[in-house]
């Protein structure tokens, strides 16, 4: 921005806030610096238009109204109840844990707003340190690129359509939906919206969605559900949360080899297999379906002593790797 | 400068002034994430702003000597700009996701700020932006982190048994704590760590053992700390590229590493190219998914796991029986 832009538009800011009455803009074309400039009216208006937008995206209420019944064209002033900043006083510990929250994006779109934030809340007086130690320090990172288009769209409340993929069964459809919020859940993004097809509320990874994400009609063209949690209705979906019942599996471990399920185990006794000296050990399994992939990954060093099940399953896949089915 | 930057610094820089009189234009600049230069271009431009009339007593006035600012005529802008609904949500969204991460001990005074935020900003918009860590903490793993905490807090170094899944190798390690972290939804030690000579990001999941040491906590001035905007995984140019068909059921292997290549088949197979520092990782990765994931190159990593497959079906074969150890 010109230096002549960024001081026509503090002045016009302080001109707006200073008078009782609204300012046509004619008149703040003859008060505020700069205007004065323009060499034709359609010049002027191009410019006070774009000043005017400007403020908006700031979040500067412009408030637009005539000061009486007589007036036949429309002014400009700012409330200054509506533009200030409340008082606010953060203690010590409070502030503390601003600077922390700040810290916890790592995304284009919100460490941008946190920051502006800090900025209001540093001028209206509140000591904040940045860089203060904290006990722990949360993450959450934004990289899919729906993110940016889909909080866009919750922000300005506009239907929107991308291609979703389900994993399983596999398939690749166009979904069109009100979007209601984006919620980060366990470190993964999702979009939770009314679906259009479908009339029901859904909930879409981010990471699934295929291509672009495009705009459908005009911003504003829903309103979100007051009483919908978003985070409950991401967390109620996923179904990591149920304790599933362990089962206790014997396994067979060459010595000194996969350290990651011996960390795990307790030894039963010493055996030798096919000639390698190893280990008898226990194991608790939450999932033993997918813990076949983690034990099958360790190939020869691992061999399941039971349950038959898990047993044929690691087999099952290393069977799959050479091509082969068990005769 | 783009003036969604520079315009919200202007108007806030006059009340902040006005909350700190006398403040040194240097301090000023690093807390405003700006250049000493750059701030006293916006103190010139704000001296030629004020009120209509544009007089001497109507413009912004300032008192600077060489190090110092003061305002002593503000034109009426003595408060910042109330906060915009994206303000407020990544504000208070934030702190909400802090009362849900584990070992956070002032969850009281996070509760204190939403509650004056939320007063001062106002009636915001219901903000469409939710956060939940969601951080699944067994017993050991929470007693690592209460242990990490002390040694911070008092300034120790630690002595840890850790294991390294993608070496598959269990390690001691002498560490000088740096910070804990919890990032997609699991907790991490950052800690210079004296056997590899680096910063490490340590699995709080994965330390088996841990010590608070006596010797004081004395990592090396030029660490620093991981910049994890690009992922936990950050592939190297150096490192060996595989490119892989992704059966369906072995989609989610393109959603959690980084891969360079990605095209869709028939049938929702995927084709990936993807880096790995450690051939046996990679085979053990593979391994694992049987017949979902097919290598078609390098030719030597498809030979290995092929290999690995076969004599894992050798040796868990009907014919083959466990015996005791022999005798030394």
């Amino acid at each position: 921005m010109s230096v002549a832009r960024a001081e026509r538009l503090v002045n016009l800011v302080l001109c707006l806030l200073s008078t009782r009455s609204h300012l046509t803009a004619e008149r703040i074309r003859g008060i505020v610096p700069g205007y004065a400039d323009a060499p034709s009216d359609e010049a002027f208006f191009r410019m006070f238009e774009r000043d005017k937008t400007e403020l908006r995206e700031l979040g500067i209420p412009l408030e637009v109204g005539r000061n009486s019944a007589f007036d036949t064209i429309d002014g400009y002033r700012i409330a200054r109840r509506d533009y200030e900043l409340g008082d606010i006083d953060l203690e010590p510990d409070e502030a503390a844990a601003v600077a922390l929250a700040v810290r916890l994006w790592d995304s284009p779109e919100l460490t941008g707003a946190a920051h502006g934030a800090l900025l209001k809340l540093r001028a209206a007086g509140v000591e904040v340190d940045e860089a203060a130690p904290a006990v722990v320090e949360p993450k959450v990172r934004t990289t899919e690129p729906a993110f940016g288009p889909l909080l866009a769209a919750v922000q300005a409340a506009q239907v929107v359509r991308f291609d979703y993929r389900r994993p399983s069964p596999t398939e690749l459809r166009t979904r069109t939906i009100e979007p209601w919020g984006v919620v980060s859940w366990r470190g993964r993004w999702y979009v939770v919206g009314h679906d259009q097809d479908r009339a029901a509320p859904r909930c879409f990874r981010m990471s699934r969605i295929a291509g672009e994400v495009r705009p459908v009609g005009r911003p504003g063209a829903f309103r979100r559900p007051e009483r919908v949690n978003l985070l409950e209705f991401v967390a109620k979906g996923s179904r990591e949360d149920t304790a599933p019942p362990t089962t206790t599996v014997q396994l067979w471990l060459a010595r000194n080899r996969a350290a990651g399920l011996r960390r795990r185990a307790t030894p039963v006794e010493p055996r030798t297999l096919d000639g390698v000296s190893g280990d008898v050990v226990e194991l608790k399994l939450f999932d033993p379906d997918s813990a076949a992939g983690w034990i099958a990954g360790f190939g020869p060093d691992v061999v399941v002593l039971e349950p038959e099940v898990l047993r044929k399953a690691v087999r099952e896949r290393h069977l799959a790797v050479v091509g082969r089915e068990e005769e | 400068m783009t003036s969604q930057e520079r315009l919200p610094r202007l108007l806030a820089l006059v009340p902040y002034l006005i909350a700190r009189p006398g403040i040194a234009i240097d301090e000023a600049a690093t807390e405003l994430g700006v250049t000493p230069r750059q701030l006293r271009k916006d103190l010139e431009l704000l001296w030629m702003c004020g009120l209509p009339g544009y007089g001497p007593g109507d413009l912004i006035d300032l008192s600077m000597d060489e190090d110092t600012v003061t305002v002593t005529y503000d034109a009426g802008m003595r408060r910042p700009l109330r906060l915009t609904g994206a303000e407020a949500t990544a504000l208070l969204v934030a702190l909400r996701a802090l009362l849900d991460t584990p070992g956070m001990v002032d969850a009281d005074a996070v509760r204190r700020a939403v509650a004056k935020i939320e007063s001062a900003a106002g009636q915001a918009e219901p903000s469409g932006v939710a956060v939940g860590l969601g951080v699944r903490e067994g017993v050991s793993t929470a007693n690592t982190r209460r242990v990490a905490q002390q040694a911070l807090h008092t300034g120790r170094a630690m002595r840890i048994t850790y294991y390294t899944a993608s070496r598959d190798e269990i390690t001691e390690r002498t560490i000088d704590p740096m910070r804990l972290l919890i990032v997609d939804g699991r907790g991490y030690l950052e800690a210079w760590c004296r056997r590899a000579d680096d910063v490490r990001l340590f699995r709080l999941d994965r330390v088996d053992q841990v010590t608070v040491l006596d010797e004081p906590a004395a990592p090396p001035p030029f660490a620093e700390q991981t910049d994890l905007s690009a992922g936990l995984y950050r592939p190297h140019p150096d490192q060996d590229l595989a490119q892989l068909i992704l059966e369906p059921d072995a989609r989610w292997i393109s959603e959690y590493y980084p891969v360079e290549h990605l095209e869709e088949l028939e049938g929702g197979r995927l084709r990936i190219r993807m880096r790995y520092a450690d051939p046996d990782w990679m085979v053990r990765l593979l391994l694992g998914h049987g017949g979902d994931v097919t290598v078609e190159w390098p030719a030597g990593l498809a030979e290995a796991l092929r290999e690995r497959a076969l004599r894992a079906l050798r040796r868990s074969g009907p014919d083959r029986h466990l015996i005791p150890d022999p005798l030394p």
